[in-house]
């Protein structure tokens, strides 16, 4: 009845799950602390395109970015990303998808925690004479990063969850295993199911737990 | 005058030179990009009015591709939202129960469904409908998009409810005790219909969430909503790829932006009301919802 756990490879499909989980994650962190200064820059016109960059992006479905990267940039305007096999380029295809679209929910937790940090902080930067730039690198995003720490985990969970749609473009993860194996496998449907959804529940639920007790400590007590 | 944000002073002459120069390095940059961009387009040749003009000239491709596309897609979402109400409300409540007994189970139901991605429970859901039962092939990836988006959604709702009610100010519950009601009464009559108000905004929000899964369905099931029409038409009319993702994109955008919209009016709304206990659920801040 297990014979399915030993016949496929599902520890490798998971694994490809965390490469393209870190590998997003790393980006959107980047590209998003990069969006969230622009959107509390005093320039007008960086402003202006934060905003629409997270408002537009974030209405799109996730799944249409992806199949965009991978039909539109890929196929449609070669673009390969460096990578000379096709299980290379869509899985970079789909980081860079993973990226583009997660930055914008990142940004905004950014946001909003630069609203938490006292107005005084930042005026006393300022009295210091420290400008823009040194206001928010040494002063406001430290505080900010702290007491956001509860909002990324749940962006890193959703991350984790959304990578299954790297699928679509056929990069082997976890859920086109799956996809594979509940067909093959039609008489214990269940089981593969289940099995799945406890990997998931197994990546999602130590990620919350400890970040969570992380933030608990980091948090900026006032 | 005030500044225009604590992070930074009202700039002055120099500040506003610098500021100057800024705004034009980034218009650079971006017209350097806006004309990578296009001049790829030109040279994939993906910009001629032989692909675009359809849009616009043509009602066919609107008649026989965008609109029932985007019908199935309305169909779908308005049929999970209208089904997940009641079964979020339930475990909500469920979850609130004063027995241990019904509490952890409820949770564990809820908390489960959450961590479980959307995708994998809709390949579970058609292929238990394929095996088990005699659905209609025509139907089945609509009952099992469906079906996901309720179970997925099902549980998010179940945490908006529970913070719907928890968000009502103490003095409902006790007003409420102090003449007489029973719990279910309390619920019932005092609590539920004003938490259903305060949690109206953070609803029409999850519609949004829930139009961006049913483009799943399209992917992976072969649902035929509005995202599966982008392959049938960039194949009857010349292979307009980018033309196709753009327009699709774009309905996406004006659709969600009008959910969200919405959201914020209606947020506006029952701030004002004054029957309502003035509170409001945001939508989860917790990124679980999304995708």
């Amino acid at each position: 009845m297990f014979d399915f756990l030993t016949e496929y490879d599902i520890l490798g499909a998971f694994w490809v799950t965390v490469q393209l989980t870190v590998y997003s994650a790393i980006g959107s962190l980047l590209w998003g602390t990069i969006l969230a200064g622009m959107r509390v820059s005093p320039v007008p016109i960086m402003r202006a395109f934060g905003g629409a960059y997270v408002n537009i992006v974030r209405s799109i479905p996730l799944t249409l970015v992806i199949i965009s990267m991978s039909l539109g940039l890929n196929q449609t305007l070669g673009a390969a990303l460096g990578g000379d096999v096709l299980t290379t380029i869509n899985f970079r295809l789909a980081v860079l998808g993973f990226v583009l679209y997660t930055s914008t929910f990142v940004c905004e937790s950014l946001r909003s925690g630069i609203n938490t940090v006292p107005v005084g902080q930042a005026e006393a930067a300022r009295a210091l004479g420290l400008n823009f730039g040194q206001v928010l690198r040494m002063i406001v995003l430290p505080q900010a990063f702290r007491s956001v720490i509860g909002p990324l985990t749940s962006v890193l969970i959703a991350l984790t969850k959304n990578t299954t749609v790297a699928s679509t473009i056929g990069v082997a993860e976890a859920s086109l295993l799956m996809s594979e194996m509940i067909e093959n496998e039609s008489d214990v449907i269940g089981l593969v199911f289940m099995t799945f959804a406890m990997g998931f529940v197994i990546l999602t639920l130590p990620i919350g737990l400890l970040l969570g007790r992380v933030a608990k400590k980091a948090t900026v007590k006032r | 005058m005030s500044a225009p944000s604590v992070l930074y002073d009202v700039p002055g002459p120099k500040a506003k030179t610098r500021n100057a120069v800024y705004t034009v390095l980034f218009l650079l940059a971006l017209a350097g990009v806006g004309w990578w961009i296009i001049a790829t387009l030109a040279e994939k040749d993906q910009l001629t009015w032989q692909k675009w003009g359809p849009f616009f000239t043509e009602g066919q491709v609107w008649t026989t591709f965008i609109f029932p596309g985007l019908l199935n897609t309305l169909i779908a979402a308005g049929l999970a939202i209208v089904i997940a109400l009641p079964i979020g409300s339930l475990f909500g409540i469920l979850r609130l129960s004063d027995h241990v007994w019904i509490r952890v189970p409820a949770g564990t139901v809820v908390e489960f469904f959450r961590a479980v991605p959307v995708l994998i429970l809709m390949f579970f859901a058609n292929e238990f409908y394929s095996e088990y039962t005699d659905v209609d092939s025509d139907y089945r990836p609509l009952l099992a998009v469906v079906t996901a988006l309720v179970l997925y959604n099902g549980a998010v709702l179940a945490e908006v409810v529970r913070a719907g009610i928890q968000s009502l100010p103490t003095g409902q519950t006790e007003a409420a005790k102090a003449i007489g009601m029973r719990k279910t009464q309390t619920m019932t009559n005092v609590l539920l219909p004003q938490a259903v108000t305060a949690m109206l905004p953070a609803i029409v929000s999850q519609l949004v969430v829930i139009v961006k899964d049913t483009a799943l369905g399209g992917a992976a099931l072969g649902f035929s909503d509005l995202f599966s029409q982008i392959r049938p038409i960039s194949n009857n009319y010349f292979a307009n790829t980018i033309a196709t993702l753009t327009i699709v994109a774009v309905i996406y955008i004006l659709l969600n932006n009008l959910l969200t919209a919405a959201a914020g009016w209606l947020e506006k709304w029952s701030r004002q009301r004054k029957t309502s206990s003035g509170t409001v659920v945001k939508p989860l801040d917790d990124g679980n919802n999304e995708l």
